[in-house]
């Protein structure tokens, strides 16, 4: 009897479908110059929050304590963290939905409606807030902010579901059905739990977003964290209370992350064993259809049509076009380029050992790199900002305003994307291979570099091609950091936004616009991974 | 050839393996899933670091006192069970890829000669500029030995190298393996939880359970005289009964049977031991009973009712249950099948084995 339970757990260790595992990534340890690059990378990769922690530690407790005593922090924290509440609780409620018209029912023009859905993720915010006051100057505060907050940040929620939707199965719903519950008990027994884990990795995304969002609420006049660190920095006398405003927006990020991680990891506990075909029904909509276009076609509508068709309106006015410089307009768009190819080429260069380790190899050790890999993930841009400049003109005051700082700071806010796609890039090539080619007589590098290097080789340069589009639109990190008298396109249209000469600042948005266009239109193959790449 | 005692990870999968493979021979590995055969075969290509023992190569020493040889430098060769082509070359290119990457130009020519031979060996001349993605699974699994083959090396490791493949493809992929390697004088180890494959295709044939080789030897030995009862239930069908020994005889519930001692040869056990005999169904003849002429079962035979068939093609398993009740199972050739519930006769043809009761 012993011998045949020990056979039976044999057989669970082994996954089904294989006689044995193709891979023991348990008996594997990872090779020493492997490790010790992605620790590096690691360290490089946590300068600014080191810094930062390390600035605030040394201004001594008394400071500390009489800046939190401030009457102003109640009040921006509850500001804060109101506005991610309501905001992730409005992309859940929208993007579900959503993503299950998109993924379950029979739909007309489902393949447009399916772009429409992520579009609104090449908007920045600042850019959709501002296209929504030129319409409607009387906008501000909360109500405004949680309004474009929503509508700009709804696809981090809807593409994760739409995938797990995708992947998942009906049979448990149907099984549920069968056993005398009614569809809505079925759905929440069946459906719901293949899905929880991606609505909570979409909802945590939308949270760390409005935590970082700076362009949008400065717009709208509502104060939170970031647009208070931006003031305390800019008035300059007292610089330690920006950075202590900067570590408490960190521990609250930090705080959603470590929330989030709890929650997915007894989710996948729970619902780890959901196995089978993945095969589902579609439904038909029959009456529901118009309503169901209305509500797909409202999120992109609001969050990209009106503010572009007010910006474009802008633009061909008489008065904009006299007052652009296309000289300078040139000069803004090439800025741009090159910071934000110089941020991807960092950011793949300190993720490229995190990523193939995080792919091939599993204990402790490498989870907790991995984890610190994705850290910058709850590091708000202006943060980072605020931190490199501290850093750059007490360390190396030789890099203080160059455009090297900003990329490096671009590499690590945005290494987490690069991560996600390293990582799953590599995952995809069958270990099968790479143990061929140790075989026929290749060496560990030279079978990376032939082998697994040469076929992730387009999800690697997806994932710098992401890094470089968001980088292109970031805002509050690049208003710190960029060289004196080196405008981007993200500077040029804020500074003109501030001034409310909204006319003069259409054409700026509208290459900004064009210029990420042009990335994302390579990405849109590898675009469907976007939202599952940053939330892993 | 070699001589491996391999323990290795947290909990060892592998406990203290020892195997001594004749150059040039093939050796099929069989065993159940996860008992611990493919880490085995990745351990012999130096895939997966030993935790212990020592590991030959022919005369090269490659694992010792946790010293372990690189699989780069081993000089074997390794055919997984996805075939693993790099899909980014060619047929040529893949296997061309096993003659080495450096100074390309100086071994071109060379090259194309060593490459044209191997497609011509496996067959697949035609197809030497398609891309993996154009190729069957047979195909695929010729090149991915081509590959194998290219440099030369001393061992060729298959790991479940027809698992994929459907049973016709399978079994002329298997004959054309065995001639390849055999006009190369290449020794082969193959991994298999097919024992039928393992028995047909291999001369010898390692059994092994729970990361240990309980038997090693030919694949007749190996079915004819299983080590354990457990070997002899996976290599083949089995009945088992119980019985007692009495001077070179068992006697039970099928009668008297000639018996030999599992656990040693020539050597017996006492009398009146209990034991238990392992039959094998193609050992019980049957003969149908007429019971019109009313003629009593001797000792050559005892009386039985078919209680179920299982139908197989060329041939067919039939339970039968003694007058006793005791079950057992015979296979007869499918032309000469019985119903159920016909009354038959059983005898046994030749030796039996007897094996120590466990416990």
């Amino acid at each position: 009897m012993s011998q045949r339970v020990d056979e039976r757990v044999a057989e669970l260790a082994v996954p089904p479908g294989t006689d044995e595992p193709d891979t023991e990534p348990n008996s594997k340890r990872p090779p020493r110059v492997l490790l010790l690059l992605a620790v590096l990378a690691c360290a490089i990769a946590s300068i600014p929050l080191v810094y930062l922690l390390v600035r605030v530690g040394s201004s001594g407790l008394d400071e500390i304590v009489a800046v939190l005593g401030r009457p102003r922090i109640p009040r921006l924290l509850l500001n804060t963290v109101t506005l991610a509440v309501s905001v992730t609780a409005a992309s859940v409620l929208l993007g579900v939905p959503t993503a299950f018209l998109l993924a379950r029912t029979r739909i007309p023009f489902r393949g447009l409606f399916t772009v429409l859905a992520a579009l609104p993720l090449a908007i920045p915010s600042y850019l959709a807030a501002y296209g929504w006051l030129s319409a409607a100057p009387a906008m501000q505060g909360f109500w405004a902010s949680l309004l474009v907050l929503t509508l700009v940040s709804t696809p981090y929620v809807t593409l994760p579901v739409m995938a797990a939707l995708r992947a998942g199965t009906t049979g448990l719903d149907d099984v549920a059905r069968t056993l005398g519950r009614s569809a809505w008990r079925a759905f929440w027994l069946g459906t719901w739990p293949q899905i929880r884990p991606a609505t909570l990795a979409g909802g945590l995304l939308v949270c760390l977003y409005v935590l970082s969002e700076f362009g949008a609420v400065a717009l709208f006049r509502y104060p939170v964290l970031t647009t208070a660190i931006q003031q305390a920095y800019g008035s300059s006398f007292n610089r330690n209370y920006a950075a202590i405003l900067a570590t408490v927006l960190v521990l609250l990020a930090m705080l959603v992350v470590l929330a989030e991680q709890t929650a997915r990891g007894r989710a996948r506990r729970r619902f780890g064993a959901v196995t089978g075909i993945a095969r589902h029904r579609i439904a038909g909509l029959g009456r529901w259809t118009a309503p169901a276009i209305a509500l797909l076609a409202v999120v992109p509508a609001f969050a990209v049509g009106l503010p572009v068709a007010v910006l474009f309106a802008r633009l061909f006015e008489a008065e904009t076009l006299r007052a652009l410089d296309p000289a300078e307009l040139g000069q803004a768009i090439l800025n741009t380029l090159l910071l934000s190819i110089g941020g991807a080429v960092i950011a793949v260069l300190l993720a490229l050992p995190i990523g193939a380790l995080a792919a091939r190899y599993r204990g402790r050790l490498v989870r907790a790199i991995e984890s610190l890999g994705y850290l910058a993930l709850g590091l708000p841009g202006i943060v980072v900002g605020l931190s490199l400049v501290f850093f750059s003109l007490s360390v190396l005051p030789a890099l203080y305003q160059t455009g090297f700082v900003l990329a490096f700071a671009y590499g690590v806010l945005f290494m987490p994307k690069a991560i996600g796609a390293i990582r799953s890039a590599t995952a995809q090539v069958p270990t099968s291979l790479e143990d061929v080619a140790r075989t026929l007589g290749y060496g560990r590098m030279q079978t990376w570099w032939l082998v697994t290097a040469r076929l992730a080789r387009p999800g690697i340069f997806a994932g710098a091609l992401l890094v470089a589009v968001t980088a292109m639109k970031e805002l509050p990190a690049t208003l710190l950091l960029r060289p004196t008298g080196t405008d981007t396109l993200a500077i040029e249209l804020w500074s003109r936004t501030d001034v409310s000469a909204y006319g003069a600042a259409a054409p700026y948005a509208a290459a900004l616009i064009l210029v990420a266009a042009v990335p994302a239109f390579l990405l849109s193959g590898a675009g469907r991974g976007l939202g599952r790449g940053g939330a892993s | 050839m070699k001589d491996v005692v391999v323990g290795y990870g947290a909990e060892a999968v592998l406990c203290g393996v020892s195997l001594e493979v004749p150059d040039g021979s093939l050796v099929a590995i069989v065993g159940p899933s996860g008992c611990g055969k493919t880490t085995l075969l990745r351990t012999i290509a130096g895939l997966i670091r030993a935790r212990s023992g020592e590991m030959r190569l022919g005369r090269r020493m490659v694992t010792t006192h946790g010293i372990h040889l690189a699989p780069e430098k081993r000089r074997i060769g390794w055919v997984p069970q996805d075939a693993a082509l790099f899909p980014h070359l060619t047929v040529a290119e893949n296997i061309a890829f096993g003659l080495g990457g450096g100074r390309r130009a100086a071994r071109r020519a060379a090259r194309e000669d060593r490459v044209r031979h191997l497609l011509e060996l496996v067959g697949l001349s035609a197809l030497a500029d398609r891309t993996p993605a154009q190729l069957s699974g047979g195909q695929a699994q010729r090149v991915a030995l081509a590959r194998a083959l290219a440099s030369g090396p001393e061992v060729v490791l298959m790991d479940e190298p027809f698992g994929a493949l459907d049973p016709l493809l399978r079994g002329e992929l298997r004959t054309e393996v065995r001639a390849l390697l055999a006009a190369e004088g290449m020794t082969g180890i193959l991994v298999t939880h097919d024992q039928a494959e393992a028995l047909s295709i291999a001369d010898f044939v390692a059994v092994m359970k729970d990361g240990e080789i309980l038997q090693f030897g030919p694949p007749e030995e190996v079915y004819e005289r299983p080590a354990t009862p457990w070997v002899a239930t996976f290599v083949g069908d089995s009945v088992f009964l119980p019985g007692v020994w009495r001077s070179g005889e068992v006697h039970g519930a099928l009668g008297a049977l000639t018996a030999e001692w599992a656990e040693a040869p020539g050597d017996t056990p006492a009398d009146e031991t209990r034991v238990t005999v392992l039959v094998r169904p193609e050992q019980l003849e049957l003969t149908p009973s007429r019971p019109a002429t009313g003629f009593a079962p001797d000792h050559a035979g005892l009386a039985a009712t078919v209680t179920g068939v299982s139908y197989t093609g060329h041939d067919a398993l039939l339970q039968l249950a003694l007058r006793d009740g005791t079950s057992v199972t015979a296979r007869v050739a499918a032309a000469g099948l019985l119903p159920v519930g016909a009354d038959v006769v059983v005898g046994v043809r030749g030796r039996v084995l007897a094996y120590p009761n466990a416990g």
